[in-house]
């Protein structure tokens, strides 16, 4: 009985742990490559929630067959969500490339009540009911309450998603060109990188994961609102520093990592003080080990 | 002769890498001395050692002030060795950019002045008069390195070589006795070398100071310096007068490569 | 030809990329409309915005200067504005001073809604001051100032409720809690870079949020503390408007008080070793500035600050809940500094009153209005990240030179 307890807990944590994983990525990406941590990252996700509801919703007026509708809605969440991503660092990233580090922050940090508020005054501030569209999967029924189809949904999809990510970026062009660049970016840029398109990738591809996680996450809980972005953004950005900011596979295993630990403070204490231990969790490892768990350590220059 | 500065020993290692391999130096009051060595061979590290940038992984560092105290620098924060009365400049210039060229200088008089928050905040006469003295104090010393006229222009705005003479500036505000420069002829043409040169030595006359440069620019080395340390790969090769040096054949080989291999 | 196709495409692209958004509207009954008359709208601002974006890269990719003429590879080292004129300065002053202390009796905007508006304000503008301490001067990016003007606030709130205590009690005594507060997170992170900075204040500031809103047994959750009590004018009975106009003057009691102590700070010793660890934390520490204690100094100074506007704000509202202290507070006042212009004292009181009383006088733009703080971050960044008002320089008495003059 206990056991069966803790695995539920366990399977939770890693549910919610592989999405946190998948918006981790985008941070990670970005950070890699420009060195910015993209405030806005949790609104790109709220964002592609909002797009999958919307598409999802006019699928079903039309009358779209039902079967269908999770997999175009998702499918157009990521177009649309990545074109966002894309425009936000034409927009408020590019031209501050060689502006000193805290005004791309701030700009960051505008651009994320922008998105926000946009949302908030083109849709509505209450919270949406996002429509029940994961099919039944019968072959689950035997795992009872350890694994509902949604969570089912969620993990192979995340996983998918992140092998095919560790993939690309080691034996494609694209990704080799990304490893360049995060390492050193004169260089690559003097050995013919275009160090513009590949950021460029980089929003797009960090984007399109957000929204993937942003479809998964909003047919888990069943609904969202505009504020959604903050405090996922948040945990995410906890994910990928607890795992090391910079580096891909720490992105996931923070992910994971912190997922469990919520839903086992959740599971054996109070469910009050969980939000609250993220961002404890948070200052802790940026106070004490802020390259995280797989990051490198940095040597100041003088 | 007395040592101003004496270190023994000196090792620094990151990670698996020795940047730094039992380096001795000394260097006597009112002596100019430069060290030099190929790109990489540890001379910036060992400045960040001496300053307490870095916390070398053993060895031995003594200052003499003044007073004739020694003070060991090991496990000294950097803001401490400086208001003993050590003051370094930096290779690639690190000025205030967005303060006032009097600015610049005045910062350099803060471990010499005493004024906290009540006092900022009462403005009782003795605080005024101490403000006062900084500004007038810091303005002589734009003098002494030319910039006078610029004093209220941001720094900046500043030309490379006037930048360059500003952070000595700032750094003679913190009154030492050694003053450490990281390649202070960097990217100055001969005409500003040259004064530079004759600047240096008459800080040394009317402050009683003891210069330790780094120094790529080999004219300005041999003819300013009082001796020489040569680097190479984090040890130190060869010391002695600037005509020991030229005549060394490990200082020659460490500079032109083998012969074997050229 | 070749800037307006660019404009076009422009528009095009952003009315596809809000096209979900904006344009559907899924309504109740499981219907869905399409807004096409938004898109449009949107489709013509992006269309003019992108000739004039384009028109301010160009013109700065040449070199040349907004307005007027090639910039000047040097500026002339004395200039001369009228920021920098004194009897302009003195003049100013006084007309502003006037019309502050006149405000309440003036017909016509003396009505307890709008001195109200006026209280917050300048509550507001002592918020964004204190803020400019640790952001502006010291340079340290702070993104949870509104947990400290949360405590300042709950101390006042907390004490009068379980101990009966008055505001000028409770003025001190939330400074000194807000100043332990300050240098509790500034102690841990006195080593962290800018944007970690960022993200450890910002969870501080959550933190502080989630605790009163949890920890129901004491502040009462989400529900708040209410009851919280006017300061009284040597125990006399007040009425309504009465009591507004002296919280009024209080305020603007508040703000004299905090504008003269920050300029001092500014120009003061520790205020050169804080504008320097802005520049440059190792150069300066380098120049023998104990970059711990300016820190700490700045942490503690800058939350002492939010503190006494928490228990202003207390006395004002009579009522507190965790609501009044989100993340976007905090945003609001980083905004009012960056708007005004990092450091500027000028600047940053000049930035929070317009934040603050801009949506209030523009009803219409109220809905717009944290959209717009939005926007003007980035915008601000983007044109003139230096902020409203630069070059407010300390004038410098050089002996050597008024001798020469003489």
């Amino acid at each position: 009985m206990d056991l069966q307890y803790f695995i539920e807990l366990l399977f939770g944590g890693l549910t919610r742990g592989s999405i946190y994983a998948l918006i981790a990525l985008g941070y990670t990406l970005v950070y890699g490559i420009i060195g910015l941590i993209n405030f806005a990252h949790g609104e790109i996700y709220m964002v592609g929630a909002f797009t999958a509801l919307l598409v999802a919703g006019w699928l079903g007026y039309i009358g779209f067959p039902a079967g269908g509708i999770l997999l175009v809605a998702a499918l157009a969440a990521v177009a649309w969500t990545a074109a966002y991503g894309f425009t936000l660092e034409k927009v408020a990233y590019k031209p501050l490339r060689s502006a000193p580090r805290l005004s791309p922050l701030i700009s960051a940090i505008g651009m994320s009540i922008f998105l926000q508020n946009y949302v908030l005054l083109a849709q509505t501030s209450d919270f949406v009911p996002f429509p029940d569209l994961v099919p039944e999967m019968p072959f689950l029924a035997s795992l009872g309450d350890v694994m509902g189809p949604t969570d089912f949904l969620i993990l192979v999809v995340s996983c998918t998603t992140m092998l095919v990510l560790v993939f690309w970026i080691r034996y494609t062009r694209t990704g080799k060109a990304m490893r360049a660049t995060a390492q050193n970016r004169k260089m690559a840029m003097l050995l013919g990188i275009n160090a513009d398109s590949l950021i460029s990738v980089t929003f797009i591809v960090g984007s399109a994961l957000a929204a993937l996680g942003g479809v998964l996450i909003a047919s888990h809980m069943g609904q969202i609102n505009f504020n959604i972005g903050f405090l996922a953004g948040m945990k995410a950005f906890t994910a990928a520093v607890l795992g090391g900011i910079g580096s891909v596979p720490g992105a996931v295993v923070g992910g994971l990592v912190l997922g469990i630990a919520e839903s086992m403070t959740t599971g054996y204490l109070s469910g009050n003080y969980e939000d609250v231990l993220s961002f404890c969790l948070l200052i802790l490892i940026l106070i004490f080990r802020p390259d995280g768990i797989l990051g490198k350590k940095q040597v100041q220059k003088v | 002769m007395e040592a101003v500065l004496e270190v023994k020993d000196l090792i620094q290692d990151f990670g698996g890498l020795r940047a730094l391999n039992e380096v001795d130096l000394t260097i006597n009051k009112k002596e100019i001395v430069a060290l030099i060595g190929p790109n990489g061979a540890g001379k910036t590290t060992f400045f960040n050692c001496i300053t307490g940038i870095y916390t070398p992984t053993s060895g031995t560092m003594f200052l003499r002030t003044p007073d004739g105290a020694a003070h060991a620098l090991n496990g000294m924060k950097t803001h401490q060795i400086t208001a003993l009365g050590m003051a370094r400049t930096f290779q690639n210039i690190r000025l205030f950019p967005e303060m006032t060229v009097l600015e610049n200088v005045m910062i350099g008089r803060h471990c010499h002045t005493k004024a906290g928050i009540l006092q900022a905040l009462l403005r009782d006469r003795a605080t005024v008069a101490e403000e006062q003295d900084t500004v007038d104090r810091s303005y002589a010393l734009l003098e002494t390195v030319h910039l006078a006229e610029y004093w209220d222009e941001t720094a900046k705005n500043l030309p490379y070589g006037a930048q360059r003479r500003l952070e000595i500036a700032r750094a003679m505000a913190t009154e030492p006795c050694l003053l450490l420069l990281d390649e202070p002829a960097a990217g100055m043409n001969p005409q500003e070398t040259l004064e530079l040169k004759r600047l240096i030595l008459s800080l040394r006359e009317t402050h009683d100071l003891a210069v330790l440069l780094i120094e790529h620019d080999m004219s300005m080395v041999m003819s300013l310096s009082d001796r020489i340390y040569v680097m190479q790969y984090g040890s130190p090769i060869a010391s002695g007068t600037p005509e020991e040096i030229s005549k060394n054949p490990e200082v020659i080989k460490a500079y032109l490569g083998e012969s074997g291999n050229a | 030809m070749q800037r307006i196709f660019k404009a076009l495409v422009a528009a095009l692209w952003f009315m596809v990329l809000c096209a979900p958004i904006m344009g559907l509207l899924l309504l109740p009954d499981g219907t869905a409309s399409f807004r096409w008359q938004r898109l449009a709208v949107l489709g013509t601002g992006i269309f003019f915005a992108s000739l004039l974006w384009q028109w301010y890269f160009e013109k700065k990719e040449r070199g040349e200067r907004l307005f007027g003429g090639k910039a000047q590879a040097e500026e002339p080292v004395h200039r001369e504005s009228l920021l920098r004129n004194k009897s302009f300065q003195r003049i100013s002053l006084a007309c502003v001073c006037a019309f502050m202390i006149a405000m309440p009796f003036i017909p016509g905007i003396n009505s307890i809604y709008q001195i109200t508006i006026w209280i917050s304000a300048l509550i507001y503008v002592m918020l964004a001051l204190g803020l400019n301490i640790i952001v502006g001067l010291a340079g340290q990016l702070v993104l949870g100032y509104a947990a400290f003007y949360a405590i300042g606030a709950y101390t006042y709130g907390l004490l009068y409720q379980f101990f009966g205590l008055g505001f000028w009690v409770c003025l001190p005594i939330a400074g000194i809690v807000t100043v332990l507060c300050g240098l509790a997170l500034g102690f841990p992170v006195l080593r962290l870079r800018g944007d970690y900075l960022a993200i450890v204040t910002l969870g501080f500031g959550e933190i502080v949020r989630l605790v009163l809103i949890n920890w129901d047994s004491v502040t009462n959750g989400a529900r708040g503390v209410s009851g919280i009590p006017r300061p009284a004018l040597f125990g006399c009975p007040m009425n309504m408007q009465w009591s507004t106009t002296y919280l009024y003057y209080m305020s603007f009691l508040a703000v004299v008080v905090t504008i003269v102590v920050i300029t001092r700070l500014k120009n003061s010793r520790v205020g050169l070793a804080l504008q320097a660890m802005r520049e440059d934390e190792i150069a300066s520490e380098a120049m023998g500035i104990n970059l711990t204690q300016v820190k700490l100094t700045a942490f503690a100074l800058s939350s002492a600050w939010a503190g006494f506007a928490g228990v202003l704000f207390a006395a004002k509202t009579s009522f507190i809940n965790p609501s009044s202290f989100t993340f976007w507070e905090s945003a609001m006042m980083l905004s009012m500094v960056v708007l005004g212009g990092m450091g500027s004292i000028l600047g940053v009181t000049l930035g929070a009153l317009i934040l603050v009383l801009a949506p209030e006088y523009l009803r219409a733009f109220a809905d717009y209005r944290m959209l717009l703080f939005g926007a003007t971050m980035v915008v601000m960044m983007i044109f003139r990240p230096q902020g409203l008002v630069t070059g407010e320089r300390r004038h410098y008495r050089i002996s050597a030179l008024e001798r020469k003059g003489d």
